[in-house]
């Protein structure tokens, strides 16, 4: 990004308020069999911040978005959300509750075009019964208009209005994340989850990208927690960072104290050559 | 120039998701739905009843049934032809039991007892997937056709283990036994078609489709924007089930008129309508339609061209007849997995454009 | 605990896993063309009864294709008195090399890389066009197979123990057992064997890494063929050559699900387990239920099988990443 760009960034940044944490992870250890991929690991989503999670590979950052997603189970800990403890449930269970998710290696509906993809992630939103649906005329078809519209928004905001009707399949990789962002987004949710979003992007793509974030959380609000590799976004941003390192947390601060932060240097940053 | 779009546009969600968004489209299916209707019936002898339009509907609507659960969900079923025995024997029982009964309540009751077989077959789709799925319902096809072999009360005990099709009648009209009118029969299947080819789009469609379809493309990533997959993977099974089981009802009872076992719902069954919707489209209603036709006029075709007029004899038209069948699915595979429907959407994508080239 | 000293049970039981035996000679096909190119085959019981048609044809000097070309105006069907045993299993032995060749070029060359399923019923269109062609060379009724394998009762046992144990089956566990130590040798010691379970592992991998796909899978294929070809021997010799040989293929799909895709051993095991189980119910259960259960049985088993190890004993576990 341009250096007036990051000013302004910066500015905003400092200024946001922000609520009560959304999500608590409390002592969170994750076993896979002789493995430790997380352990005792505990931190805080506030309402309405961009939480980065940082780390070198192997760290244990998928496995703990997989967490919080309800893939794994952690052998230990608590998962607070909403200011309420979060018993055991499933994947789906999850969705419902308000936490949407990409992946790293995106997990779109290849067989689908870009506007059914996007459809898909009003699920939870949608009720009509199956009687309903296969009269289809009358309060499915309403439904779906509805839902339509909303998507219709999703795809304006993203700019994606002339891949609508493309298979997902045959997309360049950079608009099939960003309509991997747009699933996420149709579901209105309360939690973002962002698995490297800009993994394999230009720097424009990556512009772009954090642009769409930045509004998102402006714009609707949402939380959102992201993994993310390159140091120059997460600056840009995010609002506080957790590094992990080995399935250990080594830091918990904004990003620019994160920076000066020792353990966080020797396992990760390295020093700069300027 | 004749099939143009330009100038067409879409201002409403409505139209823009019709299932003819080109008028000629729409215009050439209702002309096609008005001749098959009102006129056909007029010109139509037993001939033509019996060997090509009630096998094309029959199977029409179990290939439906079958790309419900193979094309939109991504299960593979290879029993097929279990389930279609189910609602063949359902039909029997209730033609037998409860003889001042409509045919139309006699199928779909039967259709519905076959879904709640074809639920209970589908609960090892929640644990197994791909070909293991497939050889699990290898299971269910064995141990149904043993099952209606063995279990003397679905056959009413006869002594030939056969079960026939007593006469009863659709408001009035005689549908099933030996004095049917043609005309008669060929309207009641193509009814039923009709109906469940409408409901099977409006349900792929909306919600419940893109869960199937969710499923299939990404169990995991489905799960995460809420399907839950136990209902979802249970709902293919159970809808794909009550249409193969309407197929095989009425397969039975106004078609063959006869049937037993081993020989009427084989596994060469179950192969035949996977080869349906193979090469005629995986999740599409279209291409269930365009491979029913097919694999059901193929063996007509060589019966009256081959046999009947080159003279070959007819083990070698049979021989030639499964080698075909098999390097067309070989073939479609490789070439077009979306089958023969992949290839029509082209050819009208050309024409929408015609004359010119792009 | 009657049934313990009834040497009758016994009879069941060695019966039941001789016959487990001839399954696990069909599934070892399966196995080994998973193995290497992470192809279900369905068509590997169409190849055991393509191997037998002609195998048969060559020893009784059939003319392939006679009643096809009938039609032309040719009349004959035999050229000879066919070729003595052993040539005309040489003969058998190249022919399934040279149709693994083809199937490698025809059918897997341009599937490389599609997804399991696609691959699978592929393969149930070869076995379609397979069983045609087999029946247009060969002809479709039922023939005589003998290979100057030992046959009827073992007088030995008979006298012995009071058992009736065909010498055929006790000829097919002997070579099943052969053919499973040197397959299982061969996969896990020499080079070949390496570059096969590479081959199984990652398509795209063993080819940066300069394995031949084409060349490794024709081998398998080709081994493969051999395979079917001594099972097609073996089943032929007890009930005939015919059509339902290739339904034995269907039967090897539950032995595969309880031994494992993967394993050489565990087709063997799986083919015991099945071959045991099916005789021992039908036996047993069979009576009260109406019998012929020989059926279903198989699939039902693999099927709770399947539901609690959906790896089988052998297998190797499937794990999804996300």
């Amino acid at each position: 990004m341009s250096d007036t760009n990051k000013m302004a960034v910066a500015e905003s940044v400092s200024d946001r308020r922000f609520g009560e944490p959304i999500m608590e992870m409390k002592n969170i250890t994750m076993r896979f069999g002789g493995v430790i991929a997380i352990q005792d690991i505990s931190f805080d989503i506030l309402q309405g911040e961009i939480r980065a999670i940082i780390g070198p590979n192997g760290a244990g950052k998928s496995s703990m978005l997989n967490v919080i997603n309800g893939f794994y189970h952690p052998q230990e800990g608590e998962i607070w959300f909403g200011g309420e403890k979060r018993s055991p449930m499933k994947p789906y269970q999850i969705a419902y509750q308000g936490i949407a998710r990409t992946f790293q290696n995106i997990a779109l509906f290849k067989g689908m075009s870009t506007l059914d993809n996007i459809m898909t992630g009003r699920f939870t939103h949608m009720k009509t019964n199956i009687f309903s649906q296969v009269l289809w005329r009358g309060a499915a078809e309403k439904e779906e208009h509805e839902n339509r519209e909303i998507v219709e928004k999703v795809i304006d905001f993203l700019e994606i209005q002339s891949i609508r009707k493309t298979e997902v399949g045959k997309l360049p990789y950079g608009l099939q994340k960003r309509v991997e962002l747009g699933r996420a987004l149709a579901a209105e949710p309360k939690l973002l989850l962002l698995d490297e979003p800009m993994a394999g992007m230009n720097v424009e793509e990556k512009e772009d990208m954090s642009r769409f974030i930045l509004d998102v959380n402006d714009e609707f609000g949402t939380t959102v927690a992201l993994i993310e590799h390159d140091m120059g976004v997460v600056m840009d941003i995010a609002d506080r960072v957790v590094v992990m390192d080995y399935g250990k947390k080594i830091g918990d601060d904004t990003p620019e104290n994160i920076l000066k932060n020792q353990a966080v240097i020797d396992a990760y940053l390295g020093v700069a050559n300027d | 120039m004749f099939y143009r779009e330009a100038g067409d546009f879409k201002t409403s969600y409505k139209s823009d998701q019709q299932t003819f968004p080109l008028k000629l489209d729409k215009i050439l299916f209702w002309l096609t739905m008005a001749i098959a209707a009102f006129v056909i019936p007029f010109f139509l002898n037993e001939y033509w009843e019996k060997a090509i339009f009630l096998p094309f509907f029959i199977y029409a609507l179990a290939a439906i049934g079958l790309n419900i659960l193979t094309g939109y969900c991504g299960q593979v079923s290879l029993g097929t032809g279990g389930f279609m025995a189910v609602g063949a024997y359902a039909s029997f029982k209730l033609m037998t039991g409860f003889p001042a009964m409509d045919m139309f309540l006699v199928i779909m009751i039967a259709g519905l007892v076959t879904a709640g077989v074809g639920v209970l077959f589908g609960l090892p789709s929640l644990r197994i997937k791909g070909f293991y799925l497939a050889v699990a319902t290898l299971a269910s096809q064995f141990f149904l056709v043993w099952l209606f072999n063995k279990w003397e009360w679905t056959y009413n005990y006869s002594a030939t283990g056969q079960i026939n099709s007593p006469e009863r009648d659709f408001l009035g009209i005689v549908v099933t036994g030996a004095y049917t009118k043609p005309w008669a029969t060929y309207l009641f299947c193509l009814g039923f078609l009709f109906l469940f080819a409408w409901i099977a789009r409006n349900l792929v469609r909306g919600r419940i489709g893109r869960s199937w379809m969710a499923i299939r493309d990404m169990d995991i990533a489905a799960e995460i924007i809420g399907v839950n997959p136990l209902v979802a993977k249970m709902s293919a099974f159970a809808i794909s089930s009550f249409f193969v089981g309407v197929a095989g009802a009425l397969y039975f009872s106004v078609w063959l008129g006869a049937a037993e076992p081993t020989e009427a719902f084989s596994i060469d069954q179950s192969f035949d309508v996977l080869f349906m919707i193979i090469i005629g489209g995986l999740g599409s209603i279209l291409g269930s339609l365009i491979g029913a036709a097919f694999i059901v006029l193929l063996p007509v075709l060589f019966k009256n061209v081959f046999v009947g007029l080159l003279g070959i004899p007819t083990d070698i038209a049979e021989f030639s007849q499964i080698i075909l069948v098999g390097a067309l699915i070989v073939f479609f595979l490789i070439k077009e997995p979306h089958g023969i429907v992949a290839y029509w959407r082209t050819l009208k994508g050309k024409l929408r454009l015609w004359p010119f080239p792009y | 605990m009657f049934f313990l000293v009834d040497p009758f049970f016994y009879e069941i039981v060695i019966s039941g896993l001789l016959a487990g035996v001839m399954y696990a000679l069909v599934a070892l096909g399966f196995v080994l063309i998973f193995k290497a190119s992470g192809i279900f085959n369905f068509a590997q019981g169409v190849l055991a009864l393509f191997a037998a048609l002609t195998l048969v044809g060559f020893q009784t000097g059939q003319i392939p294709f006679a009643h096809l070309l009938s039609v032309f105006g040719l009349h004959a069907t035999h050229w000879g008195a066919g070729f003595p045993t052993v040539i005309a299993l040489l003969f058998s032995l190249l022919v399934m090399i040279g149709l693994a060749w083809l199937i490698v070029q025809i059918v897997l060359k341009p599937l490389v890389n599609q997804e399991g399923i696609i691959l699978f019923m592929a393969t149930i269109g070869l076995a379609y066009v397979l069983e045609g062609v087999g029946d247009l060379m060969w002809g479709a009724n039922v023939k005589m197979l003998d290979v100057g394998l030992p046959e009827g009762p073992s007088e030995f046992i008979l006298d012995t123990t009071d058992m009736f144990i065909d010498k055929l089956e006790i000829s097919a566990a002997v070579v099943a057992i052969v053919l499973v130590t040197v397959l299982t040798l061969f996969s896990a010691y020499t080079k070949m064997g390496r570059a096969l379970r590479a081959v199984a592992d990652d398509h795209q991998a063993a080819l940066s890494v300069g394995i031949s796909l084409e060349t490794i899978w024709w081998i398998v294929w080709s081994v493969s063929g051999i395979v079917a070809l001594v099972a097609g021997v073996m089943w032929g010799a007890k009930s005939g050559v015919q059509f339902s040989l290739s339904l034995i293929a269907l039967k090897a799909l539950p032995v595969l699900m309880l031994g494992g895709f993967t394993s050489i051993p565990g087709a063997i095991v799986g083919g015991l387990m099945i071959g045991l189980g099916e005789k021992l119910f039908e036996f047993y259960v069979g009576p009260m239920i109406g019998g012929a259960t020989e059926n279903w049985f198989a699939y039902m088993l693999a099927l709770l099988f399947l539901l609690f190890r959906p790896q089988g004993l052998f297998g190797e576990k499937i794990i999804e990443r996300v």
